[in-house]
């Protein structure tokens, strides 16, 4: 790795300021500490530091979205030719079809969010933080595959600047910056994020599997077809060609939906990962299964044909939707969530609630769980208020007591 | 008396312990006194370059207390009177004589004794973590008797043999205090004095901090102050009363990575880290010293000088692997990591590692929650109270519990963030910043 250090080294004095490239200075730093981890040694306090890091974190939250990404990626082709009526494409064309279908997405989310964060970190005079590594490559994720790149891209640039650098950067943003890039796609564009045009590519990707589209087709996700369920009775679930869906296939994934939404089997494979390195909370995911079961329980119970939705078993709707990947992927980012330790399962509990709630109740909206996560990441504050307050309280309290 | 269990903090395991309990007796070329090391006190002079002083003799005192002295821990000349920016005084060295001469008291109040032979430095009050105001009754005192932090000698050994003088010294300070003397013990070396409460603290470090101990047993409220100090001083207050001398000998544990043969040293306080490690560091140029432990020392120099309340020389590579690419991807079972991502979990961390002084990444925001928390045994949240410092918001910190907490309580959460934030610093200047605005 010398030769490597040499050459950054010659480099380096361009990008200093004064230099040649000097606006591209923080660019060039983040490059830098990406490739050879900088000497910095501690000045101050503590002689020794723990080896994490925020590049790892966020790398391992990375590598615990892949089971995810990848699933999501072969349920495009998957659902894509089943569509076209050639369900015998096998897994190699499937694959491929969803790579080619997403990558511009995800190349897409990246160079917007990257590039306003260098700009960002270049006014500042900031180091490049690693926040939007993991945006960048939710946004795609938690997103309809025939969401136009163009909107992505727009989306992506109002949530970073206004949900993320006003608020001075990674750490410091009150809202998730994924959710808020799909809540104003939501908002914005409401017949591109819904309905039955959104879920399944249809369109052959780069000249790929071109075909015409089977009359059985419909590409209603399954929360969109139990939201308008008519009469009484369970909503039978069909796939895209009208053949019933089972429990099991809702979990494995192969039905119609957000990206890395669908498979809940992958999804569980990430949260696995986040909790046995320790990088996420237990007690937020927990809480938001056990919130959305109990929620899902009760409306169940007293199910009725006003709110179709409520006629599904509590545990198909943890694996239908997003809810699922917002437990394990959007509840526990530890930024916009609560910080405390009771606040969490307050915190976490509340989003399962809330985002059973709007899908069963609200009927303008299929999905609550993008819009759970948003609220609570609202009354974050205000519950590790009452929590830290109730310490505060105790300690008032043991003054005034000895002080007698 | 009471057991209490701590479960949050880490025991983290260097290379470089010591083994044993011989020690070798060392006498240093020069020693030297560092005004740095007791926090709240601005220094007058009084002795000047070329005097003549016996251990004992006042160096300085306090600018606002002039009776709070610092003495010199061994007789002969004053050498130099190290002076940094603005005239600030870094370092008062002595030359030392062929023999100690000791300076006799003849006070007969023990906290006249303290003041006047510079004991009374040895101790620390809470809040704002100084050197004891005289003027303020103290509501307890917290005595600690076992070192938790990571490559310390054990205690015990320190006080092996003066049970007597501890006894004594207890005695004295019982009679400073209205309220109790409570002295937190190791389970394993449990001390059996009178007159005072003796408790126990099983847990990892920082089990053995004063603060860890005081917040467990009875917190310290607004406008009450207790005082501080370890069973090493209380000793050496035993013995000043008792031979009216001050007690100036201890042992220093050599210990780090870069120590060629770990060992223990009996020595004088202040004493000179040439001496103290002549020929004993594998390789200088790349070493941190480190006066203390690695948590909460002081690094210094190779000519600097064993520094208090320290008993502790550690020596750590400063960086060992140069230009490592990618190293947030490593997999090396080498580095080690609270956080089960790293695959030391996976073999075990109770095998000493190998540290070296490396920031592990950038600084940045706190992001992940919890971590401060969970190396702090202590009714505070942690996290809310650095963030109240950072914006000094005064009756925040109040509310949050600064008058508790001493820098050293962070130094494990400084240790552990993934954020690399210089928690100690931030602590120390919010207490004080507040002291100031306080008075």
């Amino acid at each position: 790795m010398k030769g490597l250090r040499k050459f950054l080294d010659k480099a380096k004095p361009n990008f200093m300021p004064g230099g040649k490239y000097q606006k591209f200075q923080s660019v060039f730093e983040g490059l830098e500490t990406f490739l050879l981890t900088p000497n910095t040694v501690a000045t101050s306090g503590v002689h020794i530091h723990d080896s994490n890091d925020s590049k790892r974190t966020m790398s391992v939250v990375i590598l615990a979205l892949m089971p995810a990404l990848l699933f999501g990626i072969y349920n495009i082709g998957y659902q894509h030719y089943l569509a076209i009526g050639e369900a015998e494409a096998g897994f190699l064309a499937m694959f491929c079809f969803g790579l080619l279908a997403l990558l511009p997405k995800i190349v897409v989310s990246y160079v917007v969010g990257l590039g306003i964060e260098f700009i960002g970190a270049q006014i500042r005079g900031h180091e490049i933080q690693e926040g939007f590594l993991v945006t960048g490559i939710l946004i795609p994720m938690i997103c309809p595959i025939n969401t136009p790149v163009w909107m992505i891209a727009v989306a992506t640039a109002f949530a970073v600047i206004f949900a993320k650098e006003v608020f001075g950067g990674t750490g410091m943003n009150i809202f998730n910056v994924a959710l808020v890039t799909r809540a104003v796609l939501f908002f914005g564009y409401p017949s591109k994020m819904s309905g039955d045009a959104a879920f399944v590519a249809t369109d052959p990707a780069f000249g790929m599997g071109a075909g015409t589209v089977t009359d059985a087709f419909t590409g209603a996700t399954p929360l969109g077809q139990a939201a308008i369920h008519a009469g009484e009775g369970v909503p039978q679930l069909t796939n895209i060609l009208g053949e019933p869906i089972s429990t099991l296939d809702a979990f494995i994934g192969l039905i119609p939906g957000s990206v890395g939404e669908v498979s809940t089997l992958c999804i569980l494979i990430g949260a696995a990962i986040l909790l046995i390195t320790g990088t996420a909370s237990w007690k937020i995911m927990g809480s938001v299964f056990v919130g959305g079961f109990v929620m899902s329980l009760i409306a169940n119970t007293f199910a009725s044909a006003a709110y179709p939705v409520s006629m599904l078993a509590p545990i198909d709707q943890l694996c239908l939707g997003g809810f699922a990947f917002a437990a394990v992927f959007m509840a526990t980012d530890p930024v916009t969530g609560a910080r405390t330790e009771t606040g969490k399962y307050i915190y976490g509990f509340l989003i399962g609630v809330l985002a059973i709630l709007i899908r069963i109740y609200n009927g303008g909206f299929p999905e609550g769980a993008m819009l759970a996560v948003l609220f609570m990441n609202a009354f974050a504050p205000t519950i590790d208020y009452c929590v830290v307050n109730a310490n505060i309280n105790r300690r008032l309290k043991r003054a005034k007591a000895t002080n007698k | 008396m009471s057991n209490f269990k701590l479960k949050k903090g880490v025991n983290l395991s260097l290379e470089g312990a010591v083994s044993g309990t011989s020690t070798t007796q060392v006498s240093a070329k020069r020693y030297a006194v560092v005004p740095d090391d007791f926090t709240g006190i601005i220094p007058r002079l009084e002795v000047k370059e070329g005097d003549k002083v016996l251990a004992g003799d006042a160096l300085y005192h306090d600018k606002n207390h002039p009776q709070i002295k610092i003495s010199s821990p061994v007789s002969g000349t004053i050498e130099a009177i190290e002076r940094g920016e603005r005239r600030k005084i870094l370092s008062i060295v002595i030359l030392p004589d062929s023999e100690n001469q000791f300076k006799v008291f003849n006070a007969k109040d023990a906290k006249e004794l303290m003041l006047e032979s510079g004991l009374w430095a040895a101790m620390r009050q809470r809040p704002y973590d100084i050197v004891p105001d005289p003027d303020v009754a103290p509501r307890d005192i917290f005595v600690t008797a076992f070192d938790s932090a990571p490559l310390a000698a054990p205690m015990s050994l320190q006080v092996a043999g003066k049970e007597e003088y501890l006894q004594k010294g207890i005695d004295a300070l019982g009679k400073m205090t209205e309220g109790k003397v409570y002295v937190g013990c190791a389970p394993e070396a449990e001390l059996s004095l009178k007159g005072c409460e003796v408790n126990t603290f099983a847990g990892p470090h920082p089990a053995g901090n004063a603060g860890v101990q005081l917040a467990n047993v009875k917190p310290v409220n607004k406008g009450e102050t207790v005082w501080t100090l370890d069973a090493v001083t209380v000793a050496r207050l035993g013995e000043l009363i008792a031979t009216k001398k001050l007690p100036v000998e201890t042992i220093v544990a050599v210990v780090g990575e870069n120590v060629t043969t770990p060992k223990l040293v009996k020595c004088t306080m202040g004493a000179d880290i040439a001496s103290l490690t002549a020929g004993n560091i594998a390789d200088v140029a790349g070493s941190r010293i480190i006066s203390g432990n690695v948590l909460t020392g002081v690094k210094v120099a190779a000519n600097g000088y064993l520094q208090f309340p320290y008993r502790q020389i550690t020596v750590i590579p400063e960086v060992k692997n140069d230009a490592e690419f990618m190293g947030w991807a490593s997999l090396s079972p080498k580095k080690f990591s609270l956080y089960r991502s790293f695959t030391c979990r996976l073999f075990g961390t109770r095998k000493p590692f190998s540290f070296d002084s490396k920031l592990n990444g950038g600084e940045r925001a706190i992001i992940m929650s919890g971590e401060y928390d969970r190396m702090l045994p202590m009714d505070i949240y942690a996290e809310y109270l650095i963030k109240a410092i950072i914006a000094f918001d005064i009756d925040k910190m109040e509310q949050l519990g600064i008058y508790e907490v001493a820098p050293e309580d962070f130094a494990l959460a400084e240790f552990a963030d993934t954020s690399k934030l210089p928690l100690q610093r931030i602590v120390r200047e919010g207490l004080d910043k507040l002291r100031k605005e306080m008075n």
